[in-house]
């Protein structure tokens, strides 16, 4: 690849799912068979776009570009930097299969919308990778609006619920970011500046003023309410439950992350010289929060009798572990946190993909009616769900084990004895409603004359491949995590430091 | 069912008198927006507000030919890249995106960069008109049709 | 206390119309009126930066010809302004995507009222 190509790589990757998503609607107008095909080449592109800018940074170190040819701190700068640039790669990666998974059931639980589907869900994917890399705060509010209101159209798409659920996210996203904006208000009148590493510097000088600190609060219970944080993710279990498979699938694993990276550049980045990573209250706040969300996640995952809404009730709990994370302070935890990051959305994006595959071939993911019969027909994909559920729970070698070991180090490096105690029950109570589920599929033998419907067989293969695809990756990233580690996550701690 | 047009006759007249002063205004408040009050999206929001001010006045079923709604997703669509293509065009000639310093307009650095936000307006003004003006009209239908749309 | 109306006149607006936006958002039963609610407290919020942008007896930030050397105490900052078009863009957005739901809404429920569409549920 041409090496002056891959210095515009940050933008043009962003510019690729924008200008991809507008081509969506122009195209998809003269031939609706054309959104998805299109949509999946745009986003297999971006993937090896950002796997060459990966190795790029990786060999040369961080890029800073400046958009527009006007120098930080006036102008906006995109930061590509080995976290930014991985996180990037894990976005388009994840995105990629499933849109590949999106081609045969966004046609039958959406028909006649799948044009519309896929342009929003390039903008969707467009607006993560900005999140991702942008450097400005302002340009972070606009990106995270983006990501925002596709996530609501697409959400709004579905069952006769779904726009209910959906305008109830709308009115609680929309104050987040209103928070937010009001923070960053109060902010930039003390300090004058918007870009983030220019807001690190002076922020020392200004940190002990009133409107800096209640403007920082504003912004953190924005961002909270974005990540779906407890006690601020009553949207969450309705949006994702009321959504058609494959967008809860894109936003699940990915929508809630890139709000909590945000917080992590944020606490990390921009108040660490200030404030001290770690230090009270700031940290020990997210990090109870994480694990009231955990505790609370978990405990109401295990009532649920529908898979989807187990689901994302067990999200709530996930994003729980990220926050608890950040909010340690420590080297372990922010290592756990990223690690989780990436485990997180791999384990998500299977179960959604198997929630899918079988609510199309089975009918229903109801969790009582489910039996032997399924494992019959679909031997594949209930063995990714095993691989995707052994990984929630954390046990080795699946990938799940090693980011929750590193948390529970990094609440042992800090002393706060009640978050490991909260990492180890939850980590019972995950045992308990996956169990239940295997019980069912494994052992509780078919009823008799159960299907009045003529069993259709295991899930094509553009479904079942997407999802054979992460459960073997949970598997590789369990075993190469040390590689992941040392390679992508130890230097963001020493550039922290 | 479609809108019908107004039966009151000065509505009609006084509409089709002041929608092309409103699109005539728009334009000004385009080609001022980047030395002074104005720009793109208000622009963009003008002419839509005239597109609507018509609708309203003269009903839909003399309206929709002059712009439908196919029309107006593909001007939304278009308006949007006509400004990523402004931008991008700033690669061709060795500057990062929406660098217009670096496009050969003219001799002086500030008015290449004014021609640059120039076209970048007019692209965003087309995208804004044409998206508030299918939005209008998708919104404008009667409930409980429930018809397919293939547009956004 | 009158002194302090009377000099920070415009921040206690603002104070008042979050309240009111939250008021809507929070204690009304209707989904419109929730909408409108929140579009206060997006309106509120974007005047709250309008105001940071203020500077005492300056004038409007466009510089005469010939006029130099250029002082900035003499212009009101810019760059509020600029960023708040985007933030006015994206009130509009937010209000078309919920203007849109509620219209799925309504079909599908046939009332915008939450607890006669919470009966239903």
């Amino acid at each position: 690849m041409r090496p002056d190509l891959l210095n515009h790589a940050p933008i043009l990757i962003i510019l690729l799912f924008l200008g991809g998503a507008m081509v969506a609607v122009l195209a998809g107008l003269l031939q609706r068979r054309l959104a998805q095909p299109w949509a999946v080449g745009i986003t297999g592109s971006a993937t090896l776009l950002s796997l060459f800018g990966l190795a790029r940074v990786l060999q040369e170190g961080a890029l800073r570009y400046q958009l527009g040819g006007w120098r930080a701190p006036i102008g906006i700068e995109l930061i590509y930097d080995p976290l930014s640039a991985f996180l990037v790669v894990v976005i388009c990666a994840v995105s990629l299969l499933v849109l590949i998974h999106g081609r045969r059931i966004v046609p039958e639980e959406i028909p006649g919308r799948e044009v519309p589907f896929f342009a929003v869900a390039l903008m969707l994917i467009g607006g993560l990778c900005g999140i991702v890399l942008t450097g400005d705060l302002f340009n972070l509010y606009v990106f995270i609006e983006i990501v925002s209101l596709s996530s609501y159209a697409l959400l709004g798409i579905g069952t006769k619920r779904s726009p209910l659920s959906a305008f109830r996210y709308l009115v609680m996203g929309t104050t987040a970011g209103s928070f937010y904006l009001l923070g960053l208000a109060l902010i930039f009148m003390r300090t004058g500046t918007l870009n983030m590493t220019d807001l690190a510097e002076i922020l020392p000088f200004v940190s002990g003023q009133v409107p800096v600190l209640v403007g920082l609060a504003f912004i953190l219970v924005g961002l909270s309410l974005k990540a779906a944080i407890f006690p601020l993710h009553g949207w969450l279990p309705d949006a994702y439950t009321d959504g058609c498979s494959t967008a809860t699938a894109l936003i699940a694993p990915l929508g809630t992350k890139t709000a909590l990276y945000a917080i992590l550049r944020f606490v990390f980045f921009v108040l660490a010289p200030a404030y001290g990573a770690g230090a009270a209250p700031i940290g020990t706040i997210v990090a109870y929060a994480g694990a009231a969300a955990i505790v609370w996640g978990s405990f109401m995952a295990m009532s649920q009798k529908e898979l989807k809404r187990m689901l994302a009730y067990s999200s709530v709990a996930q994003v729980g572990y990220i926050a608890l994370g950040i909010g340690l302070g420590s080297r372990y935890g922010l290592i756990g946190a990223v690690l989780h990051i990436l485990n997180h959305a791999c384990m998500k994006a299977c179960l959604f993909l198997v929630t899918g595959n079988l609510r199309r071939n089975v009918g229903h993911s109801y969790l009582p009616n489910l039996d032997a019969s399924v494992r019959r027909e679909m031997p594949w994909s209930m063995a990714a769900f095993c691989v995707a559920a052994i990984s929630m729970i954390g046990l080795p070698p699946t990938a799940g084990f090693f980011s929750k070991w590193y948390l529970a180090l990094g609440t042992v490096e800090a002393g706060q004895w009640p978050l490991l105690v909260a990492l180890l029950v939850s980590t019972l109570l995950n045992g308990v409603y996956f169990f239940r589920i295997f019980e069912q599929v494994y052992l509780k033998p078919a009823r008799e004359g159960a299907s009045g419907r003529e069993a259709r067989g295991e899930a094509p293969l553009s479904m079942l491949v997407p999802t054979l695809i992460f459960a073997v990756l949970l598997l590789i990233l369990g075993i190469g995590n040390v590689y992941i580690v040392t390679t992508f996550l130890e230097p963001i701690w020493a550039g922290v430091l | 069912m479609m809108r019908s047009a107004s039966s009151n006759l000065i509505v009609r007249v006084t509409a089709r008198f002041v929608a092309p002063v409103i699109q005539i205004f728009a334009l000004y408040v385009l080609f001022h927006g980047h030395y002074s009050p104005g720009g793109g999206f208000q622009g963009g929001v003008m002419i839509a507000a005239s597109i609507i001010l018509l609708r309203l006045a003269l009903g839909n079923r003399e309206t929709r030919p002059l712009i439908s709604t196919a029309v107006a997703t593909r001007g939304a669509a278009l308006g949007a890249l006509i400004f990523l293509a402004v931008g991008a065009l700033a690669f061709r000639y060795g500057g990062e995106f929406l660098d217009y310093g670096m496009i050969p307009f003219s001799d002086d650095e500030s008015m290449r960069r004014s021609h640059g936000i120039l076209l970048i307006e007019v692209g965003v003004a087309l995208a804004c008109a044409c998206a508030l003006t299918a939005v209008y009209d998708d919104l404008g239908e009667a409930p409980g049709r429930g018809e397919e749309r293939s547009g956004d | 206390m009158i002194d302090f109306f009377a000099e920070h006149y415009s921040h206690v607006c603002i104070v008042v119309l979050i309240g009111v936006g939250f008021f809507g958002m929070v204690g009304k039963r209707n989904l419109v009126k929730k909408l409108i609610g929140m579009s206060v407290l997006q309106s509120a919020i974007i005047l709250f930066w309008l105001v940071a942008a203020f500077k005492e007896d300056a004038t409007i930030p466009i510089v005469k010809d010939g006029v130099s050397p250029i002082v900035p105490e003499e212009y009101v900052n810019p760059l509020p302004h600029a960023l708040m078009l985007t933030a006015i863009v994206v009130a509009v957005v937010t209000s078309g995507v919920a203007i849109a739901l509620l219209v799925k809404i309504y079909r599908n429920y046939g009332t915008l009222e939450e607890d006669q569409i919470l009966e239903q549920l």
